[in-house]
């Protein structure tokens, strides 16, 4: 009879979840005191699941024995099941698109009649099983170009659906998925290439087109002298800048403004704008008229999207601002208490740690944070298994991911690009996005000493 | 593979930590170094909420509380509520209001001040609907409530003149005063003592802070209210006022156009200011209080004006008072000088100015009681001719010096707003219309009060003080003195005694032995002597003229008393009330008495109603209502017949523009004549009454 329990508490590093426990009671309390108001009995309003925090701490308890259940599985069940269920979360997201609901426009919520599923969110936990399980399969071989790309296709393929469904902020959260593969001998080549892409796409944003072309041309006139040389003793090294000069100007010059102006909807380029806090005026009258409609349509929920967002990071900033080094102490917050930052309760509940708990408070959370990941990363080096560890650095880059860019937007650091803080902010969806990813790798961990496939 | 493996894992670590390096350094940046972020935290989310005092009292010479305060309610509505249910039904009927009216009403709010905030639904409610509702707030709240509206209450229905009016402040006053604290919303005192006061009437506001929600709602007291500082009540002022004699002025002056001013020449305290017609304060309090302005502003005898300090007149007789000091204290005359007064005065030619009576002024006594015109002309033309100043330029000068010194001529500075000067004429101005032939004849009318000289009742009243105590005056005033101290300065000026010019008393004696002898048989005013009070008076008659035809003259009289302890100083005037003894005489009479005695003897109280009852309209503002009923008949026919024409429209379904020009239109015609001259009658219109005034005062 006592066997069960045995196998529960066996090899378990109790560290971790007693960290995720720590994180989601601050996140109620954050909560709490975002919503609370001095009239209201809170015995009620708990019992009544009125509040956003009583809802949460619901949610919490299915999230625990959600927890509990993952911990009584076997782990042989998640290597078995990682490519099924990669399977399952695609199709889902495709369901998406036939089924799918509009939440503050973003069209990626399949409603589940007692709650609404955004499968984008929760196809984080497939993809990592299903990374993990490709890189520990005996056949493949890391060193190989297209393993990389494997990969990278594994890990992208819900980016671009969620893309479609205008779910930038969680599209990018796939991207995270380069540190796995960074560790796992990805070379550093592909990051350097990639970070270079993204560079020159958000300058071709940023800066007028033909001063970013004076800025390439001369990049490249530096770059030959600097390496003349070895030019003279390599005459192919000459053609290779010669062609990404080409191919930089090419994509600055033609295929940014191209891509804006004949395939993406007005809205889209709008919104993509407005998050480097662009305006954004389309030359064609048509498509003007377009983004005038489709902004008009989307009045109720957002109604200027630009000034809004400012607005929100404005707030943001002084609420977090305003707490001091101490903070002003809890339900005591006049930005909190006064409701001045929309969505507090979710993407930006940092504020309200800020503003109560003053710079000890908001610093000692991210150092929990910073020390969550360290944690993970110290579990994932210690695994025997491939996939053990690669999904360990799979957990690890997801919540760093999210942690940064959503402590960076409150801060002012980060576009607003909606994507909730973990464990904290308030969310149903997220939260047990998040159990599931740590208790599996807390489960996984139990199996350190098995080798895994 | 495994050292290479490790490092990678030490580089991913080292970006984490770098990562989460920057974020506690710009949290450092937020939360500590910048203070940009408290600032904008505390004036979004702290809301000042001005507590208004009570405004000050005012108390009157008797400690009567002549100036009081009240509460009143106003329904005040947050629209946003609205939707928690409201019995709408029911309070249109205590309203007495449609259902349409109540949308547009809850919609006008909204407009002004949003959905969350609270607006005024219906202000001021009077005691009815207040208790009505009252009774059943329960079924409106939360939407409605109740607020408390501090309103001035008059416990005596008078001095609406002096005690002026609040009213809501406009962007004017607000560009002018806001520095001082005024909001948009604030009342203030707009004429008046509320105005001339409002600094110590307003008393300190308190401020309470309150944080705010993102919709400007006060939600909780910031810091338990460890920052609020406490409202002070406006100081209370003692005014020289007597509210009883200001109450039997009004009712004396019931009916006729006017002032009177009395004034106490041992402090100049002013004991009561009456301007008729007068109006019920009380009328611009309360929620009809626009409606009431307007009526009242378009009044063609315009109740609204302070007459005592804003209409100027010739002061007429009683003005020879003064030419007589002047004339003793040049040398020109004696007391004992005469002069003969057969009818007119004959040196200049003209015969005029005439006399009243005939006969022989043997002395400045007979001349001051019998008002005889030739002797004050001629004392008029040798001071202004004495062969020392070498001209008539001279001349006048320094009889103006004189004018000016005696308080004529230029605003007093009585504690009031919109105070008028008059007019002392200048040698400049006799320049510009008689050229090289300007000399002491043709001004010779400024002798007897006339002419181009024009004064305000209370200048002439504060003269007549000033000769009761023999060449001194204080600056008539309303407030002596203000509860806590003059804290402002604003009663400096008042405890000034003013000398002018050093004139030997015997000449003062001199003068109030001849307006001793007004009230004496063979005197001008012999008939309104109080008995038993030793009364120094002074009629005064004054020619006007309206559109060229004289006019019945306007009754002036002007008294101190008792003469040899000088308590009071009185003047009156009413427009077209005829001689001076007629009219004017007995109401400075009969408040003489009220003053000194307390009470009116029984013989006399009689006086009070014929008095009171007697109605003077002037021709000229008989005209001006003859106009305003007939423009609002007008428009009422106009009114009616448009109805009848779209009653007609509706019916017929004929919808053209002919239809309005058929020979329908001519019933409205008749009565435009009236209307095509017809310019606004206004407050705002002194200049236009002073102009009028000029013109048919001109002395013949």
């Amino acid at each position: 009879m006592s066997q069960p329990t045995r196998i529960i508490s066996k090899g378990i590093n109790w560290l971790l979840p007693v960290m995720y426990l720590l994180l989601v009671f601050i996140g109620l309390t954050a909560i709490f005191s975002v919503e609370y108001r001095p009239d209201v009995n809170i015995l009620q309003a708990i019992t009544g699941l009125k509040t956003n925090y009583s809802r949460q701490l619901l949610f919490l308890v299915i999230c625990l024995v959600l927890g509990i259940l993952i911990l009584l599985t076997d782990s042989k069940f998640f290597t078995a099941t990682a490519n099924l269920s990669y399977a399952l979360g695609i199709l889902l997201l495709l369901a998406t698109f036939v089924v799918g609901k509009e939440v503050n426009g973003s069209h990626s919520w399949i409603p589940l009649g007692f709650m609404n599923l955004q499968p984008a969110e929760t196809c984080k936990i497939f993809v990592s099983l299903a990374l993990a399980k490709y890189l520990s399969r005996m056949e493949t071989d890391f060193r190989r170009w297209q393993s990389h790309a494997i990969a990278i296709a594994l890990a992208l393929t819900p980016a671009i659906f969620s893309i479609l469904q205008n779910e930038t902020g969680l599209a990018l959260v796939y991207f995270a998925f380069f540190i796995p593969l960074y560790r796992e001998g990805l070379p550093a080549a592909y990051l350097v290439v990639g970070v270079s892409a993204a560079v020159l796409v958000v300058a071709s944003i940023l800066i007028e087109p033909n001063t970013l072309f004076y800025i390439l041309t001369g990049l490249v006139v530096v770059t030959l002298w600097l390496l003349r040389r070895r030019i003279r003793r390599n005459k192919s090294l000459l053609l290779i800048i010669a062609g990404v000069y080409l191919l930089s100007v090419g994509i600055q010059k033609f295929a940014v403004p191209f891509l804006f102006e004949n395939i993406m909807q007005p809205y889209q380029v709008e919104r993509i704008m407005s998050m480097f806090g662009k305006d954004y005026v389309p030359k064609d009258p048509a498509k003007l008229e377009a983004l005038m409609k489709e902004k008009a349509k989307q009045g109720k929920i957002n109604k200027d999207g630009k000034k809004e967002e400012n607005y929100n990071v404005k707030q943001s900033k002084i609420a977090i601002g305003s707490g001091g080094l101490a903070g002003k102490g809890f339900l005591k917050g006049a930005v909190t208490q006064g409701e001045f930052v929309p969505e507090q309760h979710t993407d930006f509940i940092f504020t309200a740690l800020g503003e109560s708990f003053g710079f000890w408070g908001s610093s000692l959370v991210a150092l929990l944070y910073f020390s969550l990941l360290m944690i993970i990363i110290n579990m994932a080096e210690r695994q025997r298994s491939t996939f053990s560890r690669v999904y360990g650095y799979c957990v690890a880059a997801i919540l760093f991911f999210h942690v940064v860019v959503n402590i960076c937007m409150t801060i002012g650091l980060a576009p607003v690009i909606g994507i909730p803080l973990p464990l904290i902010s308030h969310g149903g969806s997220s939260l047990m996005t998040f159990t599931i990813l740590i208790f599996i790798f807390v489960r996984l961990d139990a199996d350190r000493q098995v080798v895994l496939r | 593979m495994n050292d290479f493996h490790s490092i990678r894992s030490r580089i991913i670590q080292i970006i984490f930590a770098a990562t989460f390096l920057v974020i506690i350094l710009q949290l450092f940046n937020l939360q500590i170094l910048n203070e940009d972020y408290k600032l904008m935290a505390d004036n979004q989310a702290i809301y000042r909420k001005v507590v208004y005092p009570s405004r000050g009292l005012i108390i009157d010479r008797k400690k009567h509380v002549i100036l009081d305060n009240t509460t009143l309610f106003d329904l005040v509505l947050i629209p946003a509520q609205l939707k928690q249910g409201c019995d709408t039904a029911a309070l249109c009927n205590i309203l007495n209001i449609s259902e349409e009216e109540f949308k547009k009403r809850v919609i006008n709010s909204i407009v002004k001040n949003g959905r969350y905030q609270p607006s005024v639904f219906e202000g001021l409610l009077d005691e009815k609907t207040h208790a009505q509702i009252a009774e059943k707030l329960a079924l409106f709240q939360p939407a409605f409530d109740l607020v408390e509206r501090p309103v001035r209450k008059y416990p005596y229905d008078a001095a609406a003149h002096v005690f002026g009016y609040l009213a809501e402040v406009d962007p004017k006053f607000l560009e002018r005063y806001g520095s001082e604290g005024y909001r948009q919303g604030d009342y203030a005192g707009m004429t008046g003592l509320e105005r001339t006061y409002e600094k110590v009437l307003m008393g300190q506001r308190g401020i309470q802070y309150w944080n705010k929600d993102n919709k400007n709602r006060p939600t909780q007291p910031y810091e338990g209210g460890k920052y609020d500082t406490a409202a002070v009540a406006g100081s209370t002022l003692y005014s020289s006022l007597d509210i009883e004699l200001q109450e039997l002025g009004e009712k004396l002056m019931q009916g006729k156009i006017g002032s009177v001013v009395a004034i106490d020449p041992r402090t100049g305290g002013i004991l009561a200011m009456v301007s008729a017609p007068s109006y019920s304060p009380t009328l611009l309090t309360g929620n009809q209080r626009r409606k009431h302005f307007s009526e009242l502003y378009t009044d063609p005898r315009l109740p609204l004006y302070n007459r005592a300090i804003t209409g100027e007149y010739s002061p007429g007789s009683t003005f020879k008072t003064l030419q007589a000091i002047v004339g003793m204290q040049e040398g020109v005359i004696t007391q004992r000088s005469g002069y003969p007064c057969r009818g007119g005065y004959y040196e200049c030619g003209t015969g005029k100015p005439k006399c009243h009576g005939a006969g022989h002024a043997p002395d400045l006594e007979h001349a001051i009681a019998t008002s005889c015109n030739s002797y004050f002309a001629d004392v008029y033309r040798k001071i202004l001719d004495q062969p020392r100043y070498g001209g008539v330029d001279s001349g006048i000068a320094v009889w103006d010096q004189y004018m000016y010194k005696f308080g004529l001529g230029h605003k007093l500075g009585v504690d009031l707003p919109s105070e008028r000067g008059g007019n002392i004429p200048t040698s400049k101005y006799y320049r510009k219309i008689f050229g090289n032939n300007w000399h002491s004849c043709n001004t010779v009318s400024n002798s007897i009060g006339q002419g181009e000289v024009n004064s305000t009742v209370l200048q002439l009243t504060n003269a007549i003080a000033m000769i009761a105590n023999k060449g001194w005056y204080y600056t008539p005033h309303m407030i002596d003195s203000i509860e806590g101290g003059d804290q402002f300065g604003l009663l400096e000026a008042y405890q000034k005694k003013i000398e002018p010019v050093h004139i030997p008393d015997s000449m003062f004696e001199a003068v109030h032995a001849g307006m001793e002898a007004v009230m004496k048989p063979g005197g001008t005013g012999w008939r309104l002597a109080v008995p038993g009070i030793n009364i120094c008076g002074k009629t005064g008659t004054v020619e006007n003229y309206y559109k060229g035809k004289k006019q019945k003259d306007h009754s002036f009289f002007a008294a101190f008393a008792p003469r040899e302890n000088p308590q009071i100083a009185i003047a009156c005037i009413v427009e077209n009330g005829g001689f001076g003894a007629t009219i004017a005489a007995p109401v400075v009479s009969l408040m003489l008495e009220k003053y000194l005695h307390d009470t009116i003897s029984d013989k006399r109280k009689e006086w009070i109603q014929r008095y009171s009852s007697m109605k003077i309209t002037p021709a000229r503002i008989a005209d001006e209502i003859r106009k305003r009923d007939s423009i609002k008949l007008a428009k009422d026919e106009e009114r009616a017949r448009r109805q009848l024409l779209n009653s007609i429209k509706e019916e017929t379904g004929i919808d053209s523009e002919q239809e309005t020009a058929t020979p329908d239109t001519p019933p409205a015609k008749p009565k435009q004549p009236a209307n095509t001259n017809g310019k606004t009658v206004g407050l705002l219109a002194p200049t236009d009454e002073h102009r009028k005034r000029k013109s048919f005062s001109q002395q013949a």
